[in-house]
């Protein structure tokens, strides 16, 4: 008897893998303007969407994510024919340039198009666009709900408040069309001003209804009970997470103030972190609230987030060793390293590496067979 | 046990003129396992008197309240409601409205999360929670695609799991067709006997409530209550459904509660055969053909026939989304049909603008408040006689031939449900169409509104409209219906004039047709057919 494959058990990734692994491919695509890295790192995250997404509504959001990097490579294109920029190189097309007044010097409109000033605008698009792509993997990948239910306890009502306003958005939406859908069942006001407040109002109080009844049904069941912490307790959080707001703020600025005396700068920022921890900890600590069927950190998130990650330190090695494969110039064609090449499939791994994800309605058994 | 002592409550706070008080000096005793209805007319203060017991009131309705609040001999009334949530669960009118999660599962567990408890007391809970209730195949369904009545139930699992001493539901069923509220009874009824769980629920269709409830509260409207069992408060209530009609005119007595107690009561009546008035024939005022609505690749409607004639009120009943909504607005044209035709005096409606549309068909959308905009009924009927370009006073006309003696400086959110609705009623039409349609007019109205909407309906179609209701209320059926259509899946499974089809149907049945059997139908027949013997 020979043992059948068994098919890999169905189960949610942490969110917070797949973010990691997200962030990772957005930093890889920051570090490069080299358009055949970019469109790699973009196919890679593509694939892996289409491998490992689920049927949720928020599954379907990447198609979105893509026509947005589209429109975005477009207008860098367009703006750079708009306003011209470079005035060397080889000319493409020669276009008239617009005569402007004096006021607005520095500032060119059409001209010759080269095909320097084209290749960077679309290099430029092309990066833009990798990021805000990479990002919308993570959102299709990942329940942004879950993710924000992963904060930590110190922070849950925020938590909460925001998984609130996104729960609103598709509300408001369904109660937008079913308001205008009403109002023209009844006659038309004259004025402008008029249509909009007519449109408004209903749309609003239905809100703010809604609000109401979320908040009572929310305070009913529970939510913000007063924990069993002491006003010492309560005073000690406060001063904690205040301190560190302060050490953060005056780190970040004096690491990138270079002007500001050096001791001030990275010590400032550890401290800072190192006291923002302990108060977020103090304060979780006295919160009464449990979580339930927490999403587990496995094996499968271990790899994920890493080889987000290693894409990014790849990458970033990269601009030091072969820095003409990262940072291709204008002026000729871009190619591959074997390295680059190698660096970007490590983000295809999650593809393979991750459980599939669970389907929302699940599909009946079979029997037999 | 849970006590109410000497509640008072007002709206307006401190002694001045501008005090409403709602309720006065009420005492009640809730006693482990039993459920409590609380009955009373529209604004009588039924959910108020919930709030004070969840602590809702008046912490989100304002107001003063004073008296007191006893669980188990402790006073809570200076509790917010989230220190009270592990003693009272609480489901409000909307259940949807209270959902702060996403999936059934995180839903049931979101209280237990609230309170603390340990993951594997949550854990086993939920299971047993999804039992209890029947819903453990719906675990990882999106709370927004479950029916009705799956919600209902999934919002009182929700606020079971914390394992509260007494559930406090708010028109648990008004939103329901009549098969999933037994569902969701059946299934309150079970907890009540199984785990000694008190219930309080406030509701306004009696009918299908009262074979339930060991109690009844009622709010007399004075600020007072008469809390007893149901055959003695039934007796002088002014709120009653129609079986407790029935045993009044018939003088029975004990009144029966129940279907089953009404038939053995009513072997000894001897009843001519009731007189039944033929509606005048009319002509067709609307024809629709082949209806087929489809979102994406989901079939709505699929090849509907509806013929609407002038001076007929027709019902269209079905489940929760059978796609009466959607029916009735793709018969106004709005909707965007697949295929098939719309006829309304030889025009279609779907291809008329909104003015064209509303001359032809009238439509008074399921919540008719999204139909309202202005801070007063007279800028209301203004609004209305200018956008259909009719003369003034047109609508105000039509409104105080509907509900005389509505004030016009209130503001359309002050007025009652009923008011409300023959507001928007009056608005719509102005425009004066042939053809009127009504989405789930009798949500929230009690009895003394529904029969005065029956009452408009009447006369609308003695008026020779032709009306179309989409209900899932079987008793308002009974009283305004000459036709009836019933959708299922987006077919028309049955329909012919309302005394065949309902009486062929168990679940459609009104509760006179259940005891005397076909051809009753209502209460007054009988007492008509009583009076003549």
């Amino acid at each position: 008897m020979t043992p059948r494959a068994q098919p890999r058990l169905s189960r949610d990734l942490h969110p917070v893998a797949w973010w990691i692994w997200a962030v990772g491919l957005a930093a890889a695509a920051t570090l490069t303007t080299n358009p055949l890295l970019l469109v790699l790192l973009v196919t890679t995250a593509a694939m892996v969407v289409m491998a490992r997404r689920s049927d949720h509504p928020w599954a379907r959001s990447f198609r979105l994510y893509l026509l947005l990097g589209l429109m975005i490579v477009i207008i860098r294109v367009a703006f750079r024919i708009l306003f011209g920029g470079a005035s060397h190189g080889r000319v493409l097309v020669d276009l008239p340039a617009i005569p402007l007044p004096d006021w607005v010097a520095g500032v060119r409109l059409l001209g010759p198009i080269t095909q320097e000033a084209l290749l960077a605008g679309l290099y430029d698009g092309l990066r833009l666009a990798a990021i805000v792509i990479c990002i919308g993997a993570a959102n299709s990948l990942a329940n942004p709900k879950r993710l924000l239910k992963s904060v930590p306890p110190a922070l849950y009502e925020i938590g909460t408040a925001l998984v609130v306003a996104v729960t609103v958005f598709p509300q408001l939406a369904d109660s937008a069309r079913r308001v205008r859908a009403a109002q023209a069942l009844r006659g038309d006001a004259s004025s402008r001003v008029g249509r909009l407040r007519r449109f408004l109002v209903p749309v609003l109080e239905d809100a703010l209804e809604r609000s109401l009844s979320l908040a009572a049904g929310m305070d009913a069941r529970g939510y913000g009970r007063a924990g069993t912490a002491t006003r010492g307790q309560r005073w000690t959080t406060g001063v904690l997470l205040l301190g560190a707001l302060c050490g953060l703020c005056v780190g970040t600025f004096a690491f990138l103030d270079r002007t500001a005396p050096r001791w001030l700068g990275v010590p400032f920022l550890v401290g800072g972190v190192v006291v923002a921890v302990i108060g977020l900890v103090s304060a979780g600590r006295r919160v009464e609230r449990t979580r339930y069927r927490p999403d587990r950190w496995r094996l499968a998130e271990l790899v994920v987030a890493g080889s987000g990650l290693a894409v990014g330190v790849v990458i970033w090695q990269l601009g030091r060793a072969e820095p003409l494969v990262v940072y291709p110039s204008v002026s000729a064609m871009p190619y591959l390293s074997v390295l680059a090449l190698g660096g970007a499939l490590l983000g295809l791994v999650p593809a393979l590496a991750a459980p599939p994800p669970r389907q929302p309605i699940s599909t009946p058994l079979e029997v037999g067979g | 046990m849970i006590e109410l002592r000497d509640i008072h409550f007002a709206y307006g706070a401190g002694q001045s003129e501008e005090q409403r008080p709602i309720l006065r000096g009420i005492d009640l005793t809730l006693e482990e396992g039993e459920l409590v209805l609380v009955s009373g007319r529209t604004g009588v203060g039924k959910s108020t008197l919930l709030g004070v017991l969840t602590g809702l009131v008046p912490r989100f309705s304002g107001g003063t309240l004073s008296g007191d609040v006893l669980i188990d001999g402790v006073s809570v009334i200076d509790q917010p409601p989230r220190e009270r949530a592990h003693v009272v669960g609480y489901v409000g009118q909307d259940p949807v409205a209270g959902f702060v999660t996403d999936t059934v599962e995180e839903e049931l567990a979101y209280g237990m999360e609230q309170l603390g408890l340990p993951g594997d007391t949550m854990r086993r809970r939920v299971e047993e929670t999804l039992d209890l209730l029947g819903i453990a195949d719906l675990r990882n369904r999106d709370l927004r695609t479950l029916s009705g009545g799956q919600q209902q139930r999934v919002a009182i699992g929700a606020v079971l799991t914390t394992h509260p001493r007494v559930l406090v539901l708010d028109e648990p069923t008004s939103a329901l067709d009549p098969t999933a509220a037994e569902d969701v009874l059946a299934t309150l009824t079970r907890l009540v006997h199984d785990l000694g769980l008190t219930v309080l629920l406030a509701e306004h269709r009696l009918e299908r409530v009262v074979p339930f409830a060991d109690r009844i509260c009622l709010l007399t409207g004075d600020g007072g209550v008469l809390v007893d069992t149901p055959a003695v408060v039934l007796a002088t209530s002014p709120v009653v459904p129609p079986i407790i009609e029935l045993g009044r005119a018939a003088g029975w007595s004990p009144l029966p509660l129940s279907v089953r107690d009404a038939r053995r009561a009513a072997r000894s009546l001897a009843l001519p055969a009731p007189v039944v008035e033929e509606p005048p024939a009319g002509s067709t005022v609307l024809s629709a053909r082949g209806l087929t609505v489809a979102h994406g690749r989901n079939v709505v409607l699929d090849g509907v026939d509806l013929d609407l004639r002038s001076g007929h009120v027709t019902a269209l009943m079905g489940r929760n989304g059978a796609g009466k909504s959607t029916l009735i607005w793709a018969l106004q044209g709005t909707q965007s049909r697949r295929s098939g035709s719309v006829s309304v005096a030889g025009r279609d409606p779907g291809r008329l603008d909104a003015a064209g549309r509303r001359a032809l068909v009238g439509l008074v959308p399921q919540t008719a408040a999204d139909l309202l905009y202005l801070e007063t009924v007279a800028e209301e009927c203004a609004a209305a006689d200018t956008g259909a370009g009719g003369t003034a006073g047109t609508c105000r006309g039509l409104l105080d031939h509907l509900v005389p003696g509505i004030d016009a400086t209130m503001h359309p959110r002050d007025l009652s449900e009923g008011q409300r609705l023959a507001l928007a009623l009056a608005i719509v039409l102005t425009a004066r169409p042939r053809v009127l349609l009504l989405d789930e007019p009798t949500r929230g109205l009690d009895y003394t509104a529904k029969a005065g909407l029956a009452r408009i309906v009447a006369e609308l179609a003695d008026d020779e409209h032709a009306v179309l209701i989409a209900t899932h209320d079987v008793e308002f059926v009974a009283t305004v219906a000459d036709d009836v259509v019933v959708l299922a899946d987006g077919e028309v499974v049955s329909s012919g004039p309302a005394r065949e089809v309902v009486a062929a149907s168990p679940s459609y049945a009104p509760q006179v047709t259940k005891i005397l059997g076909p051809p009753w139908l209502r209460v007054d027949e009988v007492v008509a057919a009583l009076e003549s013997s």
